[in-house]
This record gives C-alpha cells, sequence and structure tokens, in this order.
C-alpha cells in the first residue's frame, strides 16, 4: 500500500488491485473515521474530506483486506444481443456469436467503481481482453453494454464511447430517486440475461 | 402571492448554485456548487439567507429576473451594474425591492461570475443532497433559461448578518504537491510555479485550461484513472495544465501534480480568458 497527498484534505491510497481497493473502500465505509468522500478505482482509493488525517493513516497502516469479501447483493440485467460490435469482436476472439451470447450470460461480474459518470460502473468478471475502437464513436447509445480490455460496462446516458457495444438493455441504470440511485454500485454482483427484441 | 422568481432573460451560463453535493463521488456525481464559494456566500448573508441556500450564478453576461414577492435582494462576486425597475442600485449592498420588480444584472465588467441572491433562497427541488446543477454530468436542476419560474423559500432573518472583513485578493493560488507529482521530476512543482500562465477560452465550471510552455514528464506510459479532488492541476499529454473546478469528473487518466487550496479557488473562478495564474508553493 502507498499513501500519496491529495490536497490538503485528501489522501490517494494505492493497492494491488480493484479488488483490494473495493474491499478498503468497503471497510473504510462502514467502520472508518469521518471522510466525506471515498473513491475506489481500478487501482486506488481517494479519500477526500478527511476530518482527522492522524486517525485515517492509523487504520490505513492496521489494515488488510480480509479473507473474505463483502456481499453487495446480485443485480439482473436483461440484454438484447443485437450491438453493432457483437459479430466482429465474435470474429475477434475466434467465436460464433451464440458462443459470445452464452459466455457474457453466464459469467459473474462485479462492479468495481465508478467515475466515468453517474450510474457507469466498470464490471470485472470478463476474462478475454477486448480492444477499444481505434476511433471512439461520437455517440454511444443510453443502456449499451460493452466491452473494453477486460472490463465489461453499460452506458447509462448516450455519450462519446471506444468501447465495444454487443447489446443493449432498457434498465435504469441511474436514478435518483432510488435508493442507492446507481443500480450498479461498487461491490453489486452481476449477472447478465437475455431476452429477445 | 406566490413565492417566485421569473428568469427574463440570459446573458450567458446561469445556473443554480449551493454548496455542493457531497458523499456521492463514489457513483461518478460531481460535487457541483458555486465556484466562488466566498461571493456566494456573502451574497447569502446580505439578504439574512443560510449560507447553504441556493443562489443563482451568473457567467459574464449577466441575467433580468422578476421577483413576484417583495424580498431584499443582493448581488456579489463579478462587478456588475444593478439595476431595479431600471434605476442603478448599488452592487454588494442588500437592497429591497418591490413585489413584480424587475432586477437586471449587466454584463460583468471584471471577473466572470457574479451572484443574485434573493431573501429565502432558491428553493428549486434538492437533487442528492444540494440544489446545485454539475454542467458535467446534468445532476441537478436543468440549466436556467428564460421563461423559467424558480420558488423562493420564506425569507429567514429580517437583516443582514454580520459580514466577516473581505479579504484581498491573493496573487496567485497556493498549491501542494499532487498524488502524481514524481511523474514530473523533482524540479515540478518549482517549474509549474515560475510560469504566468495564461487562460484560455475553453475554460468552464469543469476545468480552468491554461496555455503556456509544456511540463516535461519524467514518466511515461498509461496511468488507470484514479479519483481527483477539486483543485487539481492535471496535466494531460501536451503538458498544459488544466486546473479542476467544481463540475470537474470524478475520476482522470492524467496524472495531478499538485492541487490548489481550496480557499484560493475562488481566484480561478473570475479569471477571464487571456489573463493570467500563478501558482504559489503552499
Amino acid at each position: 500500500m502507498e499513501i500519496r497527498p491529495a490536497g490538503r484534505h485528501g489522501l490517494l491510497v494505492e493497492l494491488a488491485d480493484s479488488r483490494q481497493a473495493r474491499a478498503l473502500a468497503h471497510d473504510l465505509r462502514a467502520a472508518g473515521p469521518a471522510v466525506r468522500e471515498v473513491v475506489p478505482a481500478a487501482r486506488t482509493v481517494l479519500l477526500d474530506g478527511i476530518e482527522d488525517p492522524a486517525a485515517v493513516r492509523r487504520l490505513l497502516a492496521a489494515w488488510a483486506p480480509a479473507t473474505t469479501e463483502h456481499d453487495g447483493g446480485q443485480v439482473e440485467v436483461a440484454v438484447i444481443y443485437d450491438g453493432p460490435d457483437l459479430a466482429a469482436v465474435a470474429e475477434q476472439l475466434g467465436w460464433s456469436v451464440r458462443e459470445l451470447v452464452a459466455r457474457h450470460t453466464t459469467a459473474t461480474f462485479v462492479a468495481e467503481f465508478s467515475g466515468f459518470a453517474p450510474g457507469f460502473a466498470y464490471l470485472s468478471g470478463w476474462e478475454v481482453s477486448v480492444p477499444r475502437l481505434a476511433t471512439p464513436r461520437a455517440r454511444v447509445e443510453p443502456g449499451s453494454v460493452a466491452l473494453a480490455d477486460r472490463w465489461c460496462g453499460v452506458y447509462p446516458t448516450a455519450s462519446p464511447g471506444g468501447w465495444r457495444v454487443i447489446g443493449r438493455t432498457r434498465a435504469e441504470l441511474w436514478d435518483v430517486e432510488r435508493e442507492p440511485p446507481a443500480l450498479l454500485a461498487p461491490g453489486t454482483r452481476v449477472r447478465f440475461t437475455e431476452v429477445p427484441a | 402571492m406566490t413565492r417566485t422568481l421569473t428568469v427574463v432573460s440570459v446573458g450567458g451560463l446561469v445556473t443554480v448554485q449551493d454548496r455542493g453535493r457531497f458523499g456521492w463521488a463514489h457513483l461518478g456525481v460531481p460535487r457541483a456548487g458555486a465556484l466562488d464559494q466566498p461571493a456566494a456566500d456573502l451574497a447569502n448573508r446580505l439578504v439574512g439567507n443560510d449560507l447553504g441556500d441556493a443562489v443563482l450564478e451568473a457567467t459574464l453576461g449577466g441575467v433580468e429576473v422578476t421577483v413576484q414577492v417583495a424580498a431584499s435582494v443582493a448581488v456579489t462576486g463579478a462587478r456588475c451594474h444593478v439595476r431595479v425597475n431600471g434605476r442603478s442600485v448599488a452592487f454588494g449592498e442588500p437592497v429591497s425591492v418591490p413585489a413584480g420588480a424587475r432586477v437586471a444584472l449587466g454584463r460583468a465588467t471584471e471577473g466572470v461570475r457574479s451572484y443574485l441572491a434573493v431573501a429565502g433562497g432558491i428553493m428549486v427541488e434538492a437533487v442528492l443532497g444540494s440544489r446545485s446543477t454539475d454542467t458535467l454530468a446534468g445532476v441537478g436542476p436543468a440549466v436556467v433559461a428564460a421563461g423559467r419560474v424558480l420558488p423562493l423559500g420564506a425569507p429567514r432573518r429580517p437583516r443582514a448578518l454580520d459580514v466577516p472583513a473581505r479579504r484581498a485578493r491573493p496573487d496567485g493560488v497556493r498549491v501542494t504537491p499532487g498524488p502524481r507529482a514524481d511523474w514530473f521530476g523533482p524540479d515540478a512543482l518549482a517549474s509549474l510555479c515560475a510560469v504566468a500562465w495564461q487562460v484560455l477560452p475553453a475554460s468552464n465550471r469543469v476545468g480552468l485550461r491554461l496555455d503556456g510552455p509544456a511540463l516535461p514528464r519524467v514518466q511515461t506510459g498509461e496511468l488507470a484513472s484514479e479519483g481527483t479532488v477539486l483543485g487539481s492541476v492535471q496535466v494531460p499529454p501536451d503538458g498544459r495544465p488544466v486546473v479542476f473546478l467544481h463540475d470537474h469528473p470524478v475520476t482522470g487518466g492524467y496524472p495531478v501534480l499538485a492541487v490548489v487550496d481550496e480557499e484560493d479557488l475562488a481566484v480561478c473562478a473570475q479569471l477571464r480568458p487571456g489573463e493570467r495564474l500563478r501558482f504559489l508553493p503552499g
């Protein structure tokens, strides 16, 4: 673990991987000292608005990831597999389209962190690296289910994007009236199921 | 009589802002809030509001509204002419206006963001605990446009609160080393502080974009996206720094060399394109 400064009231904690980052973020929220923001990412946790920096540093020095993972619950996302990159991704991986869909619907994903946009989560669990588009699309439709590197993601709103789109969902990824507002909050396990168009 | 304010015209970006949205960064929600927080606080104090009450933030071109109830109003931040029913009134002072009054903020004569506070506060519905509009992710009330009717709260106090002595604007903004200062070598902070950076027109509520000599990296390669704090001085591959302001994205993939003290961000909020910014070692 490495601790780096991030402003007078913040710290950036560097860890080995996203699983550790998520574990630390969870433990800090559950039982830690007052910290206004705890933001896990691919390999780090940002702490901001720290009231007692000395207490936080003591906690970090004593922290180790627990052997059992915290259960963030499971969400099922219904997907119509007709994305513009579906066939190309299947071919690139040497699979039929049916095989690609089968693998996507049998994998268990975990939302590791957000940050790109409200409701967008980086999901781990896809084992095969998928390269991004050489030229990002100016517009990816809301609800697009996409792959990039070993990440899977669902776009909550339309935005530019370079991820490979394999399907779409009508699920509401972000709803400010809902608790929590993000459907795929960090720590949530995600399963995709196929539905007809 | 309904307590409302009606927007007649907007001269630039006008948004509702309060102190911002806290505790949601882990879901990708920017903090938002008034870019010049001390100016917004002053406006609220002058009309007897709570510091957390929402105000209108007008950018450069001013705004014109009508107020449907008699109320105390105040304009702070970027200096501008203020007229009530066509008559000039004081900038930076509480002004009592009658029901139906037309309140017009002219174009800023210096600075960028002016704040209009009305007694009772702008009472749009709070979203995730705040009435602020974030222009990046679109959380919060819609950007203010002509014709919009905004509810006002009931006045809280009959008089202005005591106003603290105004702090002179510093020459520059103080910085502390950022989490990735080591990407730029041991003299990086000194290099950052040695330049009078020029503010670029592409600057907005998301960030202040600066022009000047490129800051060289000693470390190459990609940085995995990581959380960033308000005031982060992020340096993309072209070597020209961006100061993250209130609508900044929660995570970023470019290294952060330094972080501007939050108290000095008001300086950034009021710099026009072409003006200069200096960083001072903190």
